[in-house]
């Protein structure tokens, strides 16, 4: 199915829980947050939490600003 | 002299706070916060690489740093709020250095949106910690929305132009006694930020001025010094502006004629 993630359309295996979405892109767990749908989803809820078609998802890091 | 800087509650011994973008290299800044003496800095919010690994940029920061994180790149209230929850929730910080832009040009704020997106933040719990234009009213309006601290400009991101309306610090200062001004953004120079401070800012927050310096090390060390000798300066109370000379020597008994 097609979701979008970080503003680009992205293949992923059905039935993921956004515990799985960070291992599907090995992206690490720790200092990132996950918003779904314009809405944060909490860290504790992500092995709950299933990523559905066409969801709009936004994982960020941090980086150097000002 | 005890002179703690006080920021929501929060005590601080620096009155410097630096960012961190645009380092040649994780080293480099290291250093420079070392050198700079600051005890917080800012970081921003941006959408991981799907592709590709990335060095977890974090681990470069000392642990006892308080780490600020902003609202860089949005251009309304809600892509900010939105930000902020997140820096929240990744952190676990409530604060947040509002920044809401309003044109990519020019890098200046858009206040109306900025003031939106504070009042949400401060309703759920933010420390909000806005920049925005130097202007008295605005300041006011953040104040009354909750924000514990305002954040004007000198001038625009990455200019460093330096202080472009004293008179407006100034006015701001001396009608806004008890509030924390921060100025962020436009210092390019120590001197710059010893404007700002003998103005009456309560601490300065700058990235470009040391991260482009060709040694930010030293540059970070004198931005240091000069926000200390600025704040000093503004409370030793500096003395009156004359148009015309004041003898430092007695006149009286000098063994020369004043001529006519």
């Amino acid at each position: 199915m097609k979701v979008l993630i970080n503003g680009k359309v992205k293949e992923i295996p059905e039935g993921l829980n956004l515990d799985q979405l960070l291992r599907h892109f090995s992206l690490p767990s720790q200092r990132i947050a996950i918003e779904m749908n314009t809405s944060v989803v909490r860290r504790k809820d992500w092995e709950d939490v299933i990523v559905n078609d066409s969801d709009k998802i936004e994982i960020i890091h941090f980086v150097g600003g000002g | 002299m005890s002179d703690t800087f006080i920021l929501a509650g929060k005590a601080f011994g620096s009155r410097l706070i630096i960012g961190t973008g645009k380092y040649r290299s994780f080293q480099e800044m290291q250093s420079a916060h070392l050198a700079s003496g600051a005890e917080m800095v800012t970081v921003a919010v941006n959408r991981v690489p799907l592709d590709k690994k990335t060095e977890s940029f974090l681990d470069y920061l000392a642990p006892e740093m308080q780490i600020l994180p902003n609202t860089a790149g949005c251009y309304d209230a809600e892509h900010a709020v939105r930000t902020a929850r997140l820096a929240r929730e990744a952190l676990e910080t409530d604060w947040i250095k509002l920044e809401v832009i309003g044109d990519p040009v020019t890098l200046l704020p858009d206040n109306e949106q900025t003031l939106e997106a504070a009042k949400v933040l401060v309703k759920e719990g933010f420390v909000v910690l806005p920049y925005f234009s130097d202007d008295l009213i605005m300041a006011k309006k953040l104040l009354d929305a909750g924000c514990p601290a305002v954040m004007p400009l000198a001038a625009p991101i990455g200019s460093g132009l330096g202080v472009q309306n004293p008179a407006n610090l100034k006015i701001m200062r001396e009608q806004l006694p008890d509030a924390v001004i921060i100025v962020d953004a436009g210092v390019g120079v120590p001197s710059d930020a010893a404007i700002a401070m003998e103005l009456g800012a309560d601490a300065i927050l700058m990235n470009t001025a040391i991260a482009e310096a060709k040694n930010a090390e030293q540059m970070a060390k004198a931005m240091n010094l000069a926000v200390q000798a600025g704040r000093l300066a503004y409370l030793s109370g500096r003395m009156p502006k004359r148009l015309y000379a004041s003898a430092s020597s007695p006149i009286q008994g000098a063994i020369s004629n004043i001529p006519k």
